[in-house]
């Protein structure tokens, strides 16, 4: 395992100038996300119409792990449907915990399978989709990896 | 077993060897540990003396009338001693065995604070404190309203003792700094602090967690009215910590913890309280855990906490001016004096990506904020990486350190 298969040029470049950074006015879904334990922090906005994600953005603090993952998370579900996000949450998950990819194909959020090599780098990955689900919901908690 | 050494002069390029931790692989490669300030490895003899312990003179304390009972209150009662000589107290029952220096500190606020303070008395805190020293005293805010003034740190990390000064009032009840900073690794001055404390006629509690194990320390010399450390951060075990508290205090404070142990005589209708330190050692306390503080003790005597010092300050010395020549390293702790510990931030790369990259190279570095959340602030930092010394380290590590800073510095280019 090599510290490039962690840290791949596309984390290193999204960790550093993050997509789709910075406020959206007219989200009608918000939620923070924290992690206690390291820190990290971000705030997720989104904008739902009929079930499909029409434009996301977020805003926060972290390592390159968790800011790259929240946008390359954006980029992947805009425009997607609520239940193809759903299918993308589990689908990254199982990618970071489990290492394994499916068949699915899942673009450039596969740059993330070295993740799994690094156990408490996990939530670091995680933390954006966490606040992901939990803003479709509309749960109103903050949510923290803990 | 003896400690690596020949009379006054300490081989510390052999002292590795006491450990056999540091003796295993990090991720494959040579374990570098510079994480001691965080929790310092064990050497064979401390893990020896509570494993022949256990094999030998086990048995549960104060209460059997056999032998073993005996041989092991014995040997418990007599690392009271060896604390108090360990840190020039006057009395060894002015030695309270607790579980850490976050208990110790806990007691003091529950057994010390808590009864005999009003809404809108004053504790006084500093800015560098470990959480440890914050929320013990933010949860008697809670409970009883007491006000907390923090003593401001300036840009390099020290105490502004002009505004300390400028804090006390009628209401202030105890002053509760720490020694030694765990982030910053200033070493405050905690003597003229005391002073300044009890020229108010206010108390002082010194957190030496991170002081004890790295310098002599002198309780009497100090004058302070408690001193608390923590085992595991001087080559002993986890669970076992201390609380000195100058005799008159420790006398008339309530005691924490109910149970066995503390009691003269027990009826429902009244409990009388055996003296201090019994008084505040309920339970059956972690027995092997004072055994093994009774050999880490031995430990650090042996190679001599001069010595100690000196190793640690010329690890210091060489590490912080190759770290600091690095252009886009921030260190944050620019204080002197300082104890063996360095905290920087690398430009825009994260602290946590620079523990990965130090892991993946074999190093142990803490990553994070430290439990020390408002410092964190004060600096405006999210985190930092910190690098911190104990006996086994020599500059070949540091060497390792900023060659893996280099690596991460290209990888995130």
């Amino acid at each position: 395992m090599s510290l490039r298969d962690l840290y791949q040029e596309i984390i290193v470049d999204h960790g550093r100038e993050p997509r789709n950074f910075g406020k959206l006015m007219n989200a009608n879904h918000c939620q923070a996300g924290h992690n206690p334990l390291c820190g990290d922090k971000l705030m997720l906005y989104v904008l739902e119409r009929d079930g499909i994600v029409e434009e996301a953005r977020f805003e926060g603090v972290g390592c390159a792990i968790s800011v790259a993952s929240a946008s390359l998370m954006i980029e992947a579900i805009k425009g997607k449907s609520i239940v193809e996000v759903e299918q993308l949450f589990d689908l990254f998950h199982h990618l970071v915990t489990e290492g394994r990819e499916s068949d699915v194909n899942i673009g450039k959020l596969a740059v993330f399978g070295g993740v799994v090599e690094f156990p408490v780098r996990v939530k670091c990955a995680t933390l954006a989709w966490h606040t992901l689900k939990a803003a479709l919901t509309n749960n109103t908690q903050p949510v923290t990896t803990e | 077993m003896k400690a690596s050494v020949t009379k006054q002069v300490v081989d510390f390029g052999r002292l590795c060897r006491d450990f056999p931790i540091l003796q295993k692989t990090n991720r494959g490669k040579t374990m570098i540990y510079l994480d001691s300030a965080s929790s310092a490895q064990k050497p064979y003899q401390v893990i020896n003396a509570i494993a022949d312990f256990y094999m030998q003179d086990y048995a549960n304390i104060h209460r059997g009338i056999y032998e073993l009972s005996e041989r092991s209150t014995q040997l418990y009662e007599n690392t009271r001693e060896q604390v108090k000589n360990f840190i020039h107290a006057a009395h060894a029952d002015e030695i309270v065995f607790v579980r850490s220096t976050t208990e110790g500190i806990n007691l003091i606020a529950q057994s010390f604070g808590r009864p005999r303070w009003q809404a809108g008395d004053e504790v006084i805190l500093s800015t560098m404190e470990h959480h440890s020293n914050i929320v013990p005293w933010y949860m008697l805010k809670e409970q009883i309203g007491i006000v907390l003034k923090i003593i401001p740190i300036d840009d390099v990390g020290a105490m502004d003792i002009e505004t300390y000064k400028k804090l006390f009032s009628s209401r202030t009840k105890l002053v509760a700094i720490s020694h030694a900073s765990n982030v910053l690794g200033t070493i405050n001055p905690v003597k003229d602090m005391t002073a300044i404390a009890h020229a108010h006629h206010v108390p002082v509690l010194i957190d030496g967690a991170q002081a004890v194990s790295h310098m002599p320390v002198n309780v009497q010399d100090l004058d302070c009215d408690f001193y608390v450390f923590s085992a595991h951060k001087m080559y002993g075990p986890t669970g076992i910590g201390v609380l000195y508290g100058k005799k008159p205090w420790l006398d008339t404070l309530p005691p924490y913890q109910g149970g066995g142990g503390m009691i003269e005589t027990v009826a429902f209708e009244k409990v009388t309280y055996t003296k201090a330190p019994q008084k505040f050692e309920a339970g059956t306390p972690d027995i092997a855990g004072v055994i093994g503080l009774n050999a880490a003790i031995q430990y650090v005597q042996t190679i001599g906490m001069e010595n100690i010092f000196s190793h640690e300050q010329a690890l210091l010395n060489y590490a912080e001016p190759k770290l600091l020549a690095i252009p886009e390293l921030r260190m944050i702790g620019e204080a002197k004096p300082k104890v063996g510990v360095v905290s920087f931030v690398l430009n825009h790369i994260h602290p946590h990506d620079i523990g990965t990259v130090l892991d993946h190279e074999g190093i142990a570095v803490r990553a994070g904020h430290h439990c020390a959340m408002p410092l964190m602030e004060r600096f405006q930092v999210p985190a930092t990486v910190r690098v911190s010394f104990g006996v086994y380290n020599q500059e070949k590590d540091i060497d390792t350190l900023l060659s893996a800073i280099q690596l991460t510095k290209r990888l995130f280019a």
